[in-house]
């Protein structure tokens, strides 16, 4: 079991890699109206810290690992609704109201 | 692990690169943020249709709790209060990622494992911890329940390196003998270590660390999805953690600052100018009437809103007063600092919530140009932005900060509760400039005075 765990860590390695770079790549043309917004949601996402917090509480032996698990699971959970919630009202605020004139919104990149 | 699972899991990584794609264009980002919402839930449904877990009833409990107040929180929050929200969603998170670590140690203790699965628990012990008491204190620091100045004392460096020394030793020592003893040492000496970094940190510079403190948490959320051999966690965790240090390295540079000047610039010290009083030299002060003709009769406006007009409410009179000067012909912009609120981007948003049209909010960059042809430039509740001081004074915590060229104008009016200094808390050389005119008051209360003047013209 553990020689192959030790073999697969390569492979862990290699989606670590891309994902840095995938990371850096798809926000790498944001602009700075989105910066607060990007932030947030980015913020959200590392709530999916909930799915480890559930599979560690539902093998959890003993009294204290149950009870740290919940706890685990209630910050994760915050986290993650807060968090989408959150940047959901703020984005919502950009797109509610179109402006007045013709002139559409723009692509905002460098407006 | 079935293979559906595996899947599913794949599907769920694919969903949170679309999130972060949509979220970084404004036509995509609500989209965006949905899809990454609806990849979160269903990643945590899927271990309840094919593990057995235990306790299904108390975990269920327990996420509609947390669900519940991450929903108020969220829908109760001001928009001016933001940051300090998203601080503490990722602080949250961070602790959560620490203590799946301390639980997935015990059972290392245990059995034996590979020596990289302790590197890694150790890793997210230490930097969970990091994360949850950097974001308290970064949230205690924005909702002001402490000083927003930096805070250093004579041994915080060695206090600070010795606890990082500690960590390295005690992280070793996880590696080599796991006990739960020294795991819970590591995630107190975590949180001692999240204080101290952030305790010299000035105000102003506080959103950045944020955002750092956001790629910690991504980062262990990725080394726990190693030791749990989970492939969405891994993933998610490690685009936040490459997004969100490419992120703060893109604010530090729209502040002109490096972010190991905004962490650490405090710990040199020499920093005179941050005194944080109020001045008693004279300055131009007038009353709503007389900035009201200056208004009414000025063909080139340009306004620079700060957080101030936010906190005060007064972003829609202020919209209502624009629209009135633009029907009377005058040409009116907001400029626009990328570091204007308390976060990049944040004076977006506040101005969306008023409804201002997009099209009228200037960047610094396209704006700068046109200050030295503006017949009035009127600041509401800003003052770092426009401070001179990040061009004339090296030494300013500022300095080096790009700046709103407001001094270039033909007059200036500041509309300001008091003589107190900005975020940064250090004085505005532009107040007492000749061409400047402060209008004192409660800023909501004075655009109201200001407004039925100038319709009154």
């Amino acid at each position: 079991m553990n020689d192959l765990v030790l073999d697969n860590g390569i492979v862990w390695l290699t989606i670590f890699v891309l994902s840095v770079f995938v990371g850096i790549e798809v926000i790498s043309k944001v602009s700075s109206t989105l910066h607060t917004p990007l932030m947030s949601g980015a913020n959200a996402i590392h709530g999916i810290i909930l799915l480890g917090a559930i599979l560690v509480t539902g093998t959890a032996e003993g009294t204290v690992a149950l009870v740290v698990g919940l706890v685990a699971i209630v910050l994760a959970a915050v986290n993650m609704v807060g968090g989408f919630m959150v940047t959901d009202r703020m984005l919502q605020m950009f797109t509610r109201k179109k402006p007045k004139p013709a002139a559409a919104k723009t692509d905002g990149s460098a407006a | 692990m079935p293979i559906w699972v595996q899947l599913v899991y794949l599907l769920c990584a694919v969903a949170f690169i679309l999130a972060l794609k949509g979220l970084s264009g404004p036509k995509t980002a609500r989209g965006g943020n949905l899809i990454g919402a609806a990849a979160a839930v269903v990643a945590c449904a899927v271990p309840f249709l094919y593990l057995d877990l235990d306790h299904v009833g108390l975990i269920l409990g327990a996420v509609v709790v947390g669900s519940a107040g991450g929903a108020y929180g969220a829908r109760v929050v001001q928009m001016t209060q933001m940051p300090q929200m998203v601080a503490l969603f990722n602080g949250v998170g961070g602790g959560a990622a620490a203590l799946v670590a301390l639980l997935e140690l015990e059972h290392m203790v245990e059995e034996e494992v590979p020596v990289f699965f302790l590197v890694a628990t150790a890793f997210t012990i230490v930097v969970g911890s990091v994360s949850f008491a950097g974001s308290v204190v970064t949230f205690a620091k924005l909702q002001e329940l402490m000083s927003s100045r930096p805070v250093v004392f004579p041994g915080l460096p060695i206090a600070f390196g010795g606890s990082l020394l500690a960590a390295v030793v005690l992280s070793v020592l996880v590696v080599s003998d796991p006990t739960m003893l020294v795991g819970i040492l590591l995630g107190l000496l975590g949180l001692a270590i999240g204080v101290l970094l952030v305790l010299p940190v000035g105000g102003a510079d506080v959103p950045i660390v944020i955002s750092l403190l956001n790629a910690f948490t991504g980062l262990t959320v990725a080394a726990g999805g190693y030791v749990l051999q989970n492939t969405v966690l891994l993933v998610a965790g490690t685009l936040v953690g490459a997004a969100g240090t490419f992120l703060t390295l893109l604010m530090a540079g729209a502040m002109g600052r490096s972010v190991a000047n905004i962490l650490f610039g405090a710990l040199k010290g020499g920093s005179t100018l941050g005194a944080g009083e109020a001045s008693d030299r004279p300055v131009k002060s007038a009353g709503p009437e007389d900035v009201a003709i200056m208004l009414a009769y000025a063909e080139r406006v340009i306004i620079v809103p700060g957080y101030g007009l936010a906190v005060a409410q007064a972003q829609h009179t202020l919209r209502e007063l624009v629209d009135v000067l633009i029907e009377r012909g005058a040409d009116v912009d907001y400029a626009i600092h990328p570091v204007a609120g308390r976060m990049p981007g944040h004076m977006n948003v506040l101005l969306a919530e008023a409804q201002v049209p997009y099209e009228q909010l200037i960047e610094m960059d396209e704006i700068n140009g046109d200050f030295k042809d503006a017949d009035v430039v009127l600041v509401v509740g800003a003052n770092d932005v426009v401070n001179p001081a990040a061009k004339t004074t090296p030494g300013a915590p500022i300095y080096g900060m790009p700046i709103l060229n407001a001094d270039e104008a033909k007059q200036v009016v500041f509309m300001k509760r008091s003589m107190r200094p900005g975020f940064a808390g250090i004085e505005n050389e532009l107040l007492f400039e000749p061409n400047t005119t402060l209008l004192f008051g409660d800023a909501k209360d004075s655009m109201g005075k200001l407004l039925s003047s100038v319709k009154s013209l």
